[in-house]
């Protein structure tokens, strides 16, 4: 292949502008940790309540989250993606779709964190409900034979162990969201893989591009496994979940 | 010792690709019994497809002419023609790694492109302007200032309304399609007043759109840019044979009624006539064929 390499593309001027192509993958990964950081906020948040209220003895509520899941998690998320975009503001009343298409403050990122969020929060659900559900039955009879009502048990109780035990599986997906993120440049939001594209059809300089976009997401993947590591090793209760050995 | 070894082993696999391309692609051509053209599916009309989903188009007419070219000079009559699609992400890596031997969809030849590949002489000139709805009575990009405009990500419009904004002191508000289907939408959903794109494409994707009255093209010339098909650098017999056969068009003013027939006549796919008359700028080049990147002009 007759390729013509340039490593030193990074710093060099784009051709329309002062700045060089490495400002623009610094903006496209300051995006990237903002929709991902956002999102996976928003995920925890409504992952947690959901999840839970998927294990509450409440027919109805438990109807709500299989619904709430089942309904983020059996769409492609690109699809989402452009629901959310394109489709939605035209089911708003004129008014309000016309000011959410031009003059909503920073659209498509807000459309981006709050889609990815609601997408991650399904997944982030079903970990939460496995992580109750793996607890010893006695657990919450105990509590409750203790006079504590079932808020509080979930409260002191259930959901301390639980959330510890779903660690793990939520790494993966803290992990995922960041991989998912590059997903939103579909909707135009600036960040890694939108660059990446603007990088390439500038410079054509693909492979180099491509391979420093990858490095840079799996920095940020990687970062998030260790993070959540020390998290699950600063909350380790003693004895609370049996180790091996 | 296995240190010893990688640093040449690393050296002959570095060099090793630039080696394999010497045979050439006529050479691959005649050993392989095949061409392969690269198209697009929807860059109106230059190379696009029609209702059964085969390529068609003003370029995919003149690399026909081409490859009837290689034909006779290989004496192939029985070549094979195959037809590969592309993108605006993965043309040239295409191109550079042997896939397709000749690109024929709308590709601007600008200087960062030709140091990864070469481009047969200018075929088309495309000026990079605006699409609005009518009814919204935008006639010049001044009136854009606080507005969303529309671009599709990985073209060169982007950089280009960039630097009319610095330039002029515009502020639009900038919004990205994927594709230019896309941005076309957020032009039709009302989330983009204009969209930004080569003149040719948009006329394209009026034409095909669901009420072609309510869209009109407007406003400066953001940018004048070479279109042409694409081969591999370094090549120099194959080049001769693009060359030639596109000169010779030029020449025996055959490309004035190729011309007519696709940018002046109805089309495929709904028989619209994108009435797009030659500019000015294409009769010069048909006159003194060139292919000079889109910074000469």
């Amino acid at each position: 292949m007759d390729y013509h390499w340039n490593w030193g593309i990074f710093l060099e001027q784009v051709k329309a502008g002062e700045e060089t192509y490495l400002h623009w993958l610094v903006t496209g990964l300051g995006w990237t940790l903002a929709v991902s950081l956002a999102a996976w906020l928003l995920a925890l948040l409504l992952g947690i309540t959901v999840g839970t209220l998927r294990t509450v003895p409440h027919k109805g509520l438990a109807v709500l989250g299989a619904t709430w899941v089942e309904l983020f998690r059996n769409i492609p998320l690109l699809v989402q993606m452009f629901l959310w975009f394109f489709v939605v503001p035209e089911l708003l009343p004129p008014d309000w779709g016309l000011w959410v298409k031009q003059d909503m403050l920073a659209k498509e990122f807000v459309t981006a964190a709050l889609c990815l969020g609601l997408f991650t929060s399904a997944r982030v659900a079903e970990q939460v409900r496995a992580g109750v559900g793996s607890l010893a039955r006695g657990q919450r009879d105990a509590a409750l034979a203790l006079g504590l009502t079932l808020p509080q048990a979930y409260r002191h109780v259930i959901l301390p162990q639980a959330l510890r035990i779903v660690i793990p599986p939520l790494t993966s997906e803290f992990m995922n969201v960041f991989k998912n993120s590059s997903i939103a440049f579909a909707i135009g939001v600036m960040e890694l893989t939108f660059q990446a594209r603007q990088m390439q059809e500038d410079s054509e300089q693909g492979i180099e591009t491509y391979l420093a976009v990858t490095l840079l997401y799996f920095i940020c993947a990687f970062a998030a496994n260790r993070g959540m590591a020390w998290i699950e090793a600063r909350s380790r209760v003693p004895g609370l979940i049996a180790k091996p050995g | 010792m296995l240190r010893r070894l990688s640093t040449p082993l690393i050296l002959a696999l570095l060099i090793a690709p630039a080696f394999a391309q010497e045979a050439g692609t006529l050479k691959k051509i005649k050993d392989g019994g095949s061409i392969t053209l690269g198209i697009r599916e929807s860059s109106y009309p230059l190379s696009y497809l029609d209702e059964k989903q085969q390529p068609i188009g003003y370029h995919i007419d003149i690399c026909n002419r081409i490859v009837d070219a290689v034909k006779a000079k290989l004496k192939l009559p029985g070549l094979k023609v195959q037809h590969q699609t592309v993108t605006s992400q993965n043309r040239i890596p295409l191109v550079s790694n042997g896939t397709v031997d000749l690109e024929c969809g709308s590709t601007t030849n600008n200087e960062a492109r030709q140091k990864q590949v070469a481009f047969a002489p200018t075929t088309f000139i495309t000026n990079v302007r605006m699409a609005v709805k009518k009814a919204s009575g935008i006639q010049s990009l001044g009136q854009l200032g606080g507005k969303p405009v529309a671009t599709t990500t990985g073209t060169t419009s982007v950089q280009l309304m960039r630097a009319h904004e610095k330039g002029k002191g515009v502020d639009f508000k900038e919004i990205y399609g994927k594709d230019h289907a896309d941005s076309f939408l957020m032009l039709e959903t009302d989330r983009a007043v204009a969209f930004v794109m080569d003149d040719n494409l948009l006329a394209g994707l009026i034409a095909t759109s669901k009420a072609p009255n309510n869209y009109a093209i407007v406003g400066e010339v953001l940018s004048i840019e070479p279109i042409a098909i694409m081969l591999r650098r370094g090549d120099p017999e194959f080049k001769k044979v693009v060359d030639d056969t596109v000169k010779g068009l030029m020449k025996s003013g055959e490309i004035d009624k190729l011309y007519a027939r696709w940018f002046m006549s109805p089309i495929p796919p709904k028989q619209v006539n994108l009435n797009f008359p030659m500019s000015e700028l294409l009769k010069f080049l048909i006159a003194s064929p060139s292919d000079a990147p889109a910074e000469s002009f």
